[in-house]
C-alpha cells in the first residue's frame, strides 16, 4: 500500500500533515506529531504582529519614559545582544530538525507588505524545509477595493519568494471574487502550493463585560466542503500544489480531499480534540479503506473526482444548490 | 597610538576604567552614581572582561554600608575592587573606609560628587560629600573633565597598588558624571601598562587565607593603638610622589600629563583662584580670555587633594603671587574656612614659617560657589578676580548667589561671556517623552564621532517625573570645551514642544541673529500670530531666524506617533548646516542604525522614513517686523497667590529661581503646605470628562486617580444656586446621607496628566455605545476655561460631613477630601493614590515620615509640594529624612506623640479640680475610635484651652502658671495621631530592613506604608529584593535568579504585627478596608501595597488590569493578618483573594520588565519562568492552609 505523496516538490511518507496550530509550539509535541505517522509537520505560525508589533513594543515600553527626570533617566538596562524578532521560533524550527526526519514546514502569518516578509530568509536559514505564508488580510478600509486587496496577496508572495530558495505555500481565504483567478495569480507569482483555506478567527460578544473578545472555535467536519469544492476545481488546472485543510477530521475526509485532486491534508481541529495519535487511527483507516476499494496508491485516487476528471462539472457550479434542493423530497 | 575617540558621560568614563582593572564590585544605586554601576552590570551580563581576561563580579548589596563591607571584605581576601557612590550613599561608607585605609588597602572608590542633604536634600553636585570623608585616610584625587575621569580612573588605580593609600577619584556629580563629551578612549594596553602586575600580586599576597593565616582587625588597648596608627605615616608621605610618577608614566603612554597641582595663566600672575572639580575648567576658560587682554591672573587646579602636597602646591604656584582666592565647593557651618581654604591656608603658613615660601606671604581669601550644581560661570569667576583685586576683598564670600543676609555675596555681571564664538551652542526644549535628549545624545555622537569638533552635551531637566520638560544644551566646535556650565548665549533655540511657547521664555538667552526651531501644528502663513508677545520682540529685536516644522505630523505619517526625536534632529542639521546635509543625513541614518538595528528592523525603518520626510516639510519663516501677538507668556502663578508663592514659589517655577536671594529662603528647611495648587501645569492634550447619564456613582474613578483631579461630591440643591451654566450634577441614587441631595464628579482639567487611569477603573460602560464609560477621555483645551470655573465653583462647595461618611466603603470614602493633590508623580502612577487614601482617611491627624525615592520626591521636590491642609488648617505633616532609617524616623514621631499625649494626660489628672472633673474625665477617657470620636474630643480639647487661657490669666503661682503653658502647649495629643511611616521597596526590603524590623518588633502603634513598585523606580529601575524572580531590572540584567522576599510574612511571624497586601486595581474594596483595620490597629502596621510602576515597561493607563492579573496569577495575594482576631478566638489570617487562576505568565508577559528577558536571554527566561510559577504555587499553598487554621490553634 503506498500512501506517498509529494508536496512542494518534496517526497512525503503520507499525505497527513497537521497544519499550523498550537500543538507544534513544543518539540516534544512536534515528535510526538512524527512518531503518530504524519508525514510532515507546519508549525505554529509566526504572526507580523510578532515580528513587528511586539518588537515596537518593547521598545515603546523600554524607552517611553526616557530622559525625563535627572535620577533615573533609563528604566532598563541597556543591552547590546538584543534578540528584536522572534528568535525562539528560529530555535524551534533548528530544534525540531534535529528531532525529526519528516519535513518541517514553517509558516508566516501577516497581512501588509513590510520588513516582516524578510523573516521568511531567516527561517530557510534556521532549516526549514518549507514555508507557508498564511496571508490574513481583514479588509475594512472603505477607500480599497478588492483588486488592491489583490494585489497586495500577491506582491507579498513575490516579496517572500525573493527572500527564500526553500519552496512557498500559500494559505490564503476563501474570500475572492474569483478564486480560480486569485490562485492563478498567485501561481505565477511563484507560489509552489496552495493551501485551501484558512480560517479567521471571528470575534466573539461577551454579553457580560460588553466586550468584544476572541474566542477560537474547533473547526467542525462541514467546513471540509468549502476546501473540497475548490480544490476540485483548481485541480489539474494551476500548476503548483494543493493543500486542504479546515475540518477534516476522518479518513474519509482525508480520501476525499485526495480525490479532488489535493497533495496533502492537513488537519489541526481533530488532532487538538483527540490527540496525536489520531493520525495514526486515522492512517490505519486509509489503508483499510484503500484495501477495501482496491486502491493501490494514493496517486491513483488523486484528482479522480476532480472538475476535470468528473463527469459532470456542474456538480462544482452553481447548478449544484438547485440540484439539492430538487433532490430534497417535500 | 591612533585610540578611538567615544562620546561618552563622566559616569561610562569611570566604569569602563574600573570594569577593567578591578575583579570584584559591589554595587548600590544612588543618584548620580548609579550609572556607573549600571554600565558595570550590563558589561558583565554580556560576559565582558578586564584586562586579565576575567568577567567582574558584580554584586548589589542591600545599601552603600553593605557595598563597603562588602567591598572590604573582598579586599581583605585580596581581590580588586571597587564601588560606585554619592553623597549620603559615601557617608554610609565611612566606617568600612576607615579600616579600609587604616590596614593600607589597595582601592579606589568612584565617586559623583553629591550635595549631602541637610535642610533639604539635593541630587546635584558639590563637595559636600568628599569633604565628609577627610579623616578616613583616603587618597582624594579630582577629575574635571570628562577626559580626566577616564585618565584620572586609571592613574588613581595604578597609584593605589604602589602606594597602598586607598582613593576616591571623585568628579562633579550631573556637570562631570552626566555631561556627554567626546574624549579618547584609553586603550585595554594603555591599562596593562599602568597596572604593574607585580603590585597586584602583592595586593593578593597580603590577602586573608587559611593557606598563610594571621589576624587582622585587633582590638587594641590605650598602650599601644596611638603607636599603631602612626605607622601608616611614610606611606602617606610618600604617596603624593607616587602619584605624580604615575601621572609622569600615563603621560608618556597618552601624551596627557597631569599634576598634583597644575597651573594656568599668566606666567608673571598676581591673582590666583585655587579650586578643584569641573570649576577649574570654566576658571581657566576665563583666564585664557583676561590674560589675553593682559590681566595677570591664574589658576590652580588641585588634582590631589589628599594626601595634600604642601611642597607640590607651593612649587606650583607662580612666584609672583599677592593674592590668593580659594574656592570651595562645600560648606561647613561654624568653621574658621571651609576644607580647601584650611588647607592653603596652612601650606603657605607652614612653609613661611620653615622660611622656604618661594614669594612673598600672600593674602588668602575662602570663598563658596557652586553649591547642588549651582551655575558657575566666567561672569562670576570675573567677579572673583575683581573682588581679589580689591584693597580689602570680602572674607569668606560666596559668589553665585544672591546672600543678602549676611552679605557674603560678590556681584557679578551676568552680560560678560568668555564663550569662543567659534563653538555652536544650540538650546532645546524637548519633553522627557519625546525623545529630545536622547536625539541630542546622537547628535553629539554624530558631531564628536564624525567630525574634527569637540562636542559637548548637558541635560537640565526639571524635577517633576510627568510633563516633565528638558533642557538640552549643545556646544560643537573646533576649540577644546572648557565651558562647564549651562549655554546662556545661544546662536540655535529649538522648541520641541509648542505648548512651551506659553510657559517658557525660551528666547532669553537668544543672541542676535540666532535661528529659531518651532515645531507646531500651525502653517507658516499663520504661526506668527500663535507667537507670544516675548517671543515675537525678540525675533523681531534679535534679528532672529525663524523656522517651522509640524513634527508631529510627520511622526503620525511615519508611525513615530509621539516621538519626534529623529525629525526635530534633522532640522537641526538642516539648519545648523554644521555638516553638509547629504553627509548629515547619511550619519544620523547610520546613527539610527546604531542605536536601533538590535531593536528591530520596523522601529529602524521608520526612523529612516520620518528623516526623508522631514526636510519636506521644514520651512523657513520670514520674520514679520511688527508684533501682532495678543498673549504673553503666561505668570507662573496665580496673582492672587499668597507672599511667598509669588516671591519664591512662582520665581522658581518659571525659572528664575537662580535669583532668589537668601533672605527669601525658609532657614530651617520648612515650607508651606499645599502649593502644588498654584501651579497650573496643563500638562494633558486629553482629560476625563464625566458623563452624569451613565454614571453609578461608585467613585472609583476617584480613589483610582494617581493625582486627585477627579473629586466627587454631596450636597444640599441650594448650593447649586451661583453655579456656572456648564456646572455638572445629579441627584444623589443612595438615601444614606439625607433625601434629595445632589451628587457631582468634578474634574481639574488643568492638574490632570491625562493617564486616563479613571476611564480604565470605571466598571460602567454606555450600553449605546460601548467604547464609552462614566467618564472618558476628551481633549482639554476646548473645555479648559469653563472647567476652570466649574473647578473653582466646586471646591467651595462645602466638604461633607466626615462624621456622617463611612470610610469603609469605597464610595464614602471618596467623598473625604483629599490632603494630598497634584503631586509631580508620573502620568498614572501606582503609588499615589494609596498615598492619597491615607491623606483622606486619617490626614487631617496624620504625621508622616517618608523614606527618600519616589515618594519623597513627588511628596517633597520644589517647586511645588502636594501635601495640603483642609479649610481648619488642619493637614498631614511631613518629613523626609534619609533613606535607610525612615522606620526609625516614623518611630521617633511616634515617641513624641505617645510622651506628650502621656505628659498631658498627666497634667489633665494633675490639675482636674482645676479644669474641671467632667471636661478632664471626658479627655481622659474619650473614645477616639472613629470620627465622631475625635472631632468630639477636638471639641474638648477646645473648651480645655479656653479654659486654661482663663486659668492662666488668674493663676498667681508661677508654678501653677506653668503647668496651665504646659498643658497648652500640649494639648493637641489629646487628639489621637496617626503616625504613618511610608516608602519604596527599596527602603522596606533593603536599605531600611533592618530598622522596619525592629519598628515592627517594637510593638508600638505606627503605620507602615510600603509603596512596592518591585524595584528602586526613583533612581531608574535597579533590583530591590521585592524584585520577582524572572523580571529584569538594573542590577539584574541577567535576570532576578531569587524569588520575591516575603515581607508580610517576615512581619507576621512576630504574630503581633497587623499585615495585609492589597492591590487596589484588584480589589478596591479590600483595600480601603485593610488601610481601615491597619489604623484601627492598636500596635505596628504594615500594608504592603502593590503599586505599578513605569519600570515595569507597561501601559499606564490600563495598569489596573496588570494589577488584577497579579492577583489572578496568585503572584500577588491579598491577605489580611490582623491580630485582634486572636483575641476573639479566630485565625487572625484572612486570605482575600482567589489566585492561581491564571498562569503566572499570562501577567508576567503583559509587562516588558519579564518579556524583555526572552529578548536577551530566552533560555534563562524559560527557567526562570517556570520557576516564578513554582514559587507562587508554593506560596499560595502556604497561605491557603494558613488561612484554614482553625482560629483556636493560632490563638
Amino acid at each position: 500500500m503506498d500512501l506517498t505523496t509529494t508536496y512542494l516538490g518534496m517526497k512525503l511518507k503520507n499525505p497527513v500533515v497537521p497544519s499550523a496550530g498550537p500543538i507544534s509550539q513544543e518539540v516534544s509535541s512536534i515528535k510526538a506529531l512524527e512518531d503518530a505517522g504524519a508525514g510532515a509537520v507546519v508549525l505554529y505560525s509566526l504572526f507580523e504582529e510578532q515580528i513587528e508589533q511586539e518588537s515596537l513594543a518593547n521598545f515603546h515600553y523600554t524607552t517611553m519614559h526616557n530622559e525625563s527626570h535627572p535620577e533615573s533617566t533609563t528604566f532598563f538596562p541597556e543591552y547590546v545582544e538584543y534578540k528584536s524578532g522572534p528568535d525562539e521560533y528560529l530555535e524551534l524550527i533548528r530544534k525540531a530538525k534535529e528531532a525529526t526526519d519528516i519535513p518541517i514546514i514553517a509558516s508566516l502569518n501577516g497581512a501588509s507588505l513590510g520588513g516582516w516578509v524578510k523573516y521568511a530568509h531567516n527561517m530557510e536559514e534556521a532549516g526549514a524545509d518549507a514555508l507557508e505564508l498564511n496571508i490574513y488580510k481583514i479588509a475594512t478600509d472603505f477607500n480599497t477595493n478588492g483588486r488592491e486587496i489583490e494585489q497586495l496577496y500577491i506582491d507579498i508572495v513575490k516579496e517572500v519568494k525573493k527572500n527564500i530558495k526553500i519552496p512557498l505555500a500559500v494559505k490564503l481565504s476563501p474570500f475572492f471574487s474569483s478564486t480560480a483567478w486569485m490562485a492563478d495569480q498567485l501561481d505565477r507569482a511563484g507560489a509552489d502550493g496552495l493551501v485551501l483555506f484558512n480560517r479567521f478567527y471571528q470575534p466573539d460578544i461577551d454579553l457580560e463585560n460588553l466586550e468584544v473578545v476572541p474566542n477560537v472555535l474547533l473547526s467542525t467536519p462541514m467546513a471540509m466542503r468549502l476546501p473540497l469544492r475548490w480544490i476540485g476545481i483548481l485541480y489539474g488546472r494551476v500548476e503548483c500544489d494543493l493543500a486542504a485543510t479546515s475540518g477534516i477530521y476522518s479518513e474519509k475526509d482525508v480520501i476525499k480531499t485526495i480525490m479532488v485532486g489535493a497533495k496533502v491534508t492537513q488537519m489541526m481541529s481533530s488532532i487538538l480534540k483527540f490527540g496525536p495519535n489520531h493520525i495514526s487511527d486515522v492512517l490505519a483507516k486509509i489503508r483499510f479503506w484503500m484495501e477495501a476499494n482496491e486502491y493501490n496508491s494514493i496517486s491513483d485516487m488523486r484528482g479522480s473526482m476532480s472538475y476535470m476528471n468528473v463527469g459532470d462539472p456542474s456538480q462544482y457550479e452553481r447548478a449544484n444548490y438547485m440540484k439539492v434542493i430538487s433532490s430534497v423530497k417535500l | 597610538m591612533d585610540r578611538k575617540k567615544v562620546t561618552i558621560d563622566g559616569n561610562e568614563a569611570a566604569a569602563y576604567v574600573a570594569f577593567h582593572t578591578n575583579e570584584v564590585i559591589a554595587i548600590y544605586p544612588i543618584t548620580p552614581s548609579s550609572n556607573m554601576a549600571e554600565w558595570c552590570d550590563a558589561w558583565a551580563a554580556e560576559n565582558k572582561t578586564n584586562i586579565w581576561g576575567n568577567t567582574p563580579s558584580i554584586s548589589e548589596l542591600q545599601s552603600e554600608g553593605g557595598a563597603s563591607g562588602s567591598v572590604h571584605g573582598a579586599l581583605q581576601t585580596g581581590s580588586l575592587t571597587t564601588t560606585f557612590t554619592a553623597s549620603q550613599g559615601l557617608l554610609l561608607m565611612i566606617p568600612n573606609m576607615f579600616k579600609i585605609a587604616g590596614e593600607l588597602t589597595s582601592t579606589v572608590f568612584h565617586v559623583s560628587a553629591r550635595s549631602v542633604a541637610a535642610s533639604a536634600l539635593s541630587i546635584f553636585g558639590d563637595h559636600s560629600d568628599v569633604m565628609a570623608t577627610r579623616s578616613t585616610g583616603w587618597g582624594l584625587l579630582s577629575s574635571n573633565s570628562v577626559q580626566e575621569v577616564m585618565d584620572f580612573a586609571l592613574i588613581a588605580q595604578a597609584a593605589t597598588l604602589e602606594a597602598r593609600v586607598p582613593f576616591i577619584h571623585f568628579f562633579d556629580g550631573f556637570r562631570t558624571s552626566h555631561e556627554v563629551a567626546k574624549i579618547e578612549q584609553l586603550t585595554t594596553s594603555d591599562m596593562k601598562a599602568m597596572i604593574d602586575q607585580e603590585l597586584v600580586f602583592a595586593h593578593r599576597k597580603r590577602a586573608l587565607t587559611p593557606d598563610n593565616p594571621f589576624v587582622r582587625g585587633t582590638a587594641q588597648n590605650p598602650d599601644v593603638y596611638f603607636q599603631g596608627r602612626e605607622t601608616v605615616n611614610p606611606f602617606y608621605i610618600a604617596a603624593p610622589d607616587i602619584v605624580q610618577k604615575q601621572m609622569d608614566k600615563f603621560a608618556e603612554l597618552t601624551g596627557r600629563q597631569y599634576h598634583l597641582f597644575d597651573y594656568f595663566g599668566a606666567p608673571d600672575a598676581e591673582k590666583v583662584i585655587v579650586l578643584m572639580g569641573s570649576g577649574a575648567e570654566a576658571v581657566e576658560e576665563t583666564v585664557e580670555y583676561l590674560t589675553e587682554k593682559g590681566e595677570k591672573v591664574g589658576v590652580l587646579k588641585v588634582r590631589l587633594y589628599r594626601p595634600f602636597s604642601l611642597k607640590h602646591f607651593i612649587n606650583a604656584l607662580p612666584k609672583t603671587v599677592k593674592v590668593i582666592g580659594v574656592l570651595d565647593r562645600t560648606k561647613e557651618p561654624g568653621a574658621s574656612g571651609e576644607p580647601l581654604y584650611l588647607d592653603v591656608v596652612n601650606a603657605i603658613t607652614e612653609t613661611f614659617n620653615d622660611g622656604e615660601l618661594p614669594f612673598d606671604f600672600p593674602k588668602i581669601y575662602g570663598g563658596r560657589y557652586g553649591l547642588s550644581s549651582k551655575e558657575f560661570t566666567p561672569a562670576m569667576i570675573k567677579a572673583v578676580y575683581d573682588e581679589l583685586g580689591k584693597p580689602k576683598p570680602k572674607k569668606h564670600f560666596t559668589i553665585g548667589i544672591k546672600e543678602d543676609v549676611t552679605n557674603s555675596s560678590i556681584d557679578f555681571d551676568p552680560s560678560f561671556s568668555v564663550e569662543n564664538p567659534d563653538t555652536f551652542k544650540g538650546k532645546f526644549y524637548g519633553l522627557g517623552a519625546d525623545g529630545t535628549v536622547g536625539a541630542n545624545k546622537n547628535s553629539i555622537k554624530i558631531i564628536g564621532e564624525g567630525t574634527d569638533f569637540h562636542a559637548q552635551g548637558y541635560f537640565v531637566y526639571d524635577s517633576k517625573k510627568s510633563g516633565s520638560m528638558t533642557i538640552s544644551h549643545l556646544r560643537f566646535g573646533p576649540k577644546k570645551i572648557k565651558a562647564s556650565y549651562l549655554i546662556n548665549r545661544a546662536n540655535f533655540v529649538a522648541c520641541h514642544q509648542t505648548v512651551f511657547l506659553e510657559t517658557t521664555d525660551m528666547l532669553r538667552d537668544a543672541v542676535e541673529g540666532a535661528a529659531f526651531l518651532l515645531n507646531t501644528p500651525a502653517s507658516k502663513e499663520e504661526v506668527w500670530d500663535t507667537l507670544p508677545e516675548k517671543v515675537q520682540r525678540d525675533l523681531i529685536d534679535k534679528k532672529m531666524k525663524l523656522f517651522i516644522i509640524d513634527a508631529y505630523k510627520v511622526a503620525n505619517e511615519t508611525g513615530m506617533g509621539g516621538r519626534i526625536n529623529s525629525i526635530m534632529q534633522t532640522c537641526f542639521f538642516a539648519i545648523s548646516k554644521i555638516l553638509p546635509k547629504d553627509t548629515a543625513i547619511d550619519m544620523i541614518k547610520k546613527a539610527i542604525q546604531k542605536t536601533y538595528g538590535s531593536k528591530g528592523e520596523k522601529i529602524v525603518q521608520m526612523n529612516f522614513d520620518s528623516v526623508d520626510k522631514t526636510l519636506d516639510n521644514l520651512y523657513e519663516v520670514e520674520v514679520p517686523s511688527e508684533i501682532t501677538s495678543k498673549y504673553n507668556i503666561r505668570e507662573a502663578v496665580p496673582a492672587d497667590a499668597p507672599d511667598f508663592i509669588r516671591n519664591v514659589t512662582g520665581q522658581i517655577i518659571a525659572g528664575f529661581g537662580d535669583d532668589v536671594p537668601v533672605s527669601a529662603m525658609p532657614i530651617d528647611g520648612t515650607f508651606p503646605s499645599g502649593t502644588t495648587k498654584y501651579e497650573k501645569r496643563n500638562i494633558a492634550l486629553e482629560v476625563p470628562v464625566w458623563d452624569s447619564e451613565i454614571c453609578i456613582q461608585c467613585n472609583k474613578c476617584v480613589l483610582i486617580c494617581p493625582h486627585s483631579s477627579i473629586r466627587a461630591k454631596i450636597y444640599k440643591p441650594d448650593e447649586l444656586d451661583k453655579a456656572p451654566a456648564t456646572f455638572k450634577s445629579m441627584p444623589y441614587k443612595s438615601k444614606e446621607h439625607g433625601e434629595n441631595l445632589l451628587y457631582s464628579l468634578q474634574v481639574a482639567v488643568e492638574d490632570c496628566t491625562g493617564c486616563g487611569l479613571c476611564v480604565e477603573f470605571c466598571p460602567v460602560k454606555n450600553k449605546r455605545e460601548v467604547r464609552l464609560k462614566a467618564i472618558n477621555m476628551e481633549p482639554q483645551l476646548p473645555i479648559r476655561e469653563t472647567e476652570r470655573v466649574n473647578w473653582d465653583f466646586f471646591l467651595n462647595i462645602p466638604e461633607w460631613d466626615r462624621t456622617d461618611i463611612k470610610p469603609n466603603s469605597v464610595k464614602d470614602s471618596q467623598f473625604m477630601e483629599p490632603l494630598f493633590e497634584f503631586s509631580g508623580a508620573c502620568s498614572g502612577c501606582g503609588e499615589t493614590p494609596y498615598v492619597k487614601l491615607v491623606s483622606q482617611l486619617y490626614g487631617d491627624r496624620a504625621i508622616i515620615a517618608n523614606a527618600t525615592g519616589c515618594s519623597s520626591i513627588y511628596g517633597g521636590n520644589l517647586p511645588t509640594t502636594p501635601w495640603t491642609k483642609n479649610k481648619e488648617g488642619r493637614g498631614p505633616a511631613w518629613s523626609n529624612s534619609l533613606f535607610e532609617d525612615n522606620a526609625e524616623f516614623g518611630f521617633g514621631f511616634k515617641l513624641s506623640v505617645d510622651q506628650f499625649n502621656e505628659q498631658a494626660c498627666n497634667l489633665l489628672v494633675k490639675l482636674r479640680e482645676k479644669i474641671g472633673a467632667d471636661l478632664v474625665d471626658a479627655l481622659l477617657n474619650a473614645d477616639q475610635k472613629d470620627e465622631m470620636g475625635i472631632i468630639e474630643q477636638r471639641g474638648r480639647v477646645a473648651e480645655l484651652r479656653a479654659k486654661l487661657d482663663e486659668l492662666q490669666a488668674a493663676a498667681k503661682d508661677e508654678d501653677e502658671k506653668f503647668d496651665y503653658l504646659n498643658l497648652a502647649s500640649i494639648a493637641d495629643y489629646l487628639v489621637k495621631k496617626s503616625v504613618w511611616i511610608m516608602g519604596g521597596d527599596g527602603w522596606a526590603y533593603d536599605i531600611g530592613y533592618g530598622g522596619l524590623d525592629h519598628v515592627l518588633a517594637s510593638g508600638k502603634n505606627v503605620n507602615v506604608l510600603v509603596l512596592d513598585t518591585e524595584v528602586y523606580s526613583n533612581t531608574g529601575g535597579q533590583a530591590s529584593k521585592s524584585t520577582p524572580r524572572a523580571a529584569v531590572a538594573k542590577f539584574a540584567a541577567a535576570g532576578k535568579p531569587a524569588a520575591k522576599k516575603d515581607l508580610a510574612m517576615m512581619a507576621m511571624s512576630y504574630g503581633n504585627v497587623y499585615v495585609a497586601k492589597v492591590a487596589m486595581g484588584a480589589n478596591d474594596a479590600h483595600t480601603v478596608r485593610a488601610f481601615i483595620e491597619a489604623e484601627a490597629y492598636d500596635g505596628p502596621s504594615l500594608i504592603i501595597a502593590y503599586s505599578h510602576c513605569i519600570a515595569h515597561g507597561i501601559d499606564m493607563g490600563t495598569a489596573t488590569r496588570n494589577q488584577k492579573a497579579a492577583v489572578d496569577s496568585g503572584y500577588w495575594q491579598l491577605f489580611r493578618y490582623n491580630p485582634d482576631l486572636v483575641e476573639q478566638g479566630k485565625n487572625p489570617f484572612v486570605l482575600d483573594s482567589k489566585g492561581l487562576k491564571i498562569p503566572v505568565k499570562d501577567f508576567a508577559y503583559m509587562e516588558t520588565r519579564f518579556r524583555m528577558l526572552t529578548k536577551t536571554h530566552p533560555e534563562a527566561a524559560a527557567k526562570l519562568m517556570d520557576e516564578a510559577q513554582e514559587d507562587v504555587q508554593s506560596r499560595w499553598k502556604l497561605y491557603e492552609n494558613m488561612a484554614s487554621m482553625p482560629g483556636s490553634s493560632n490563638s
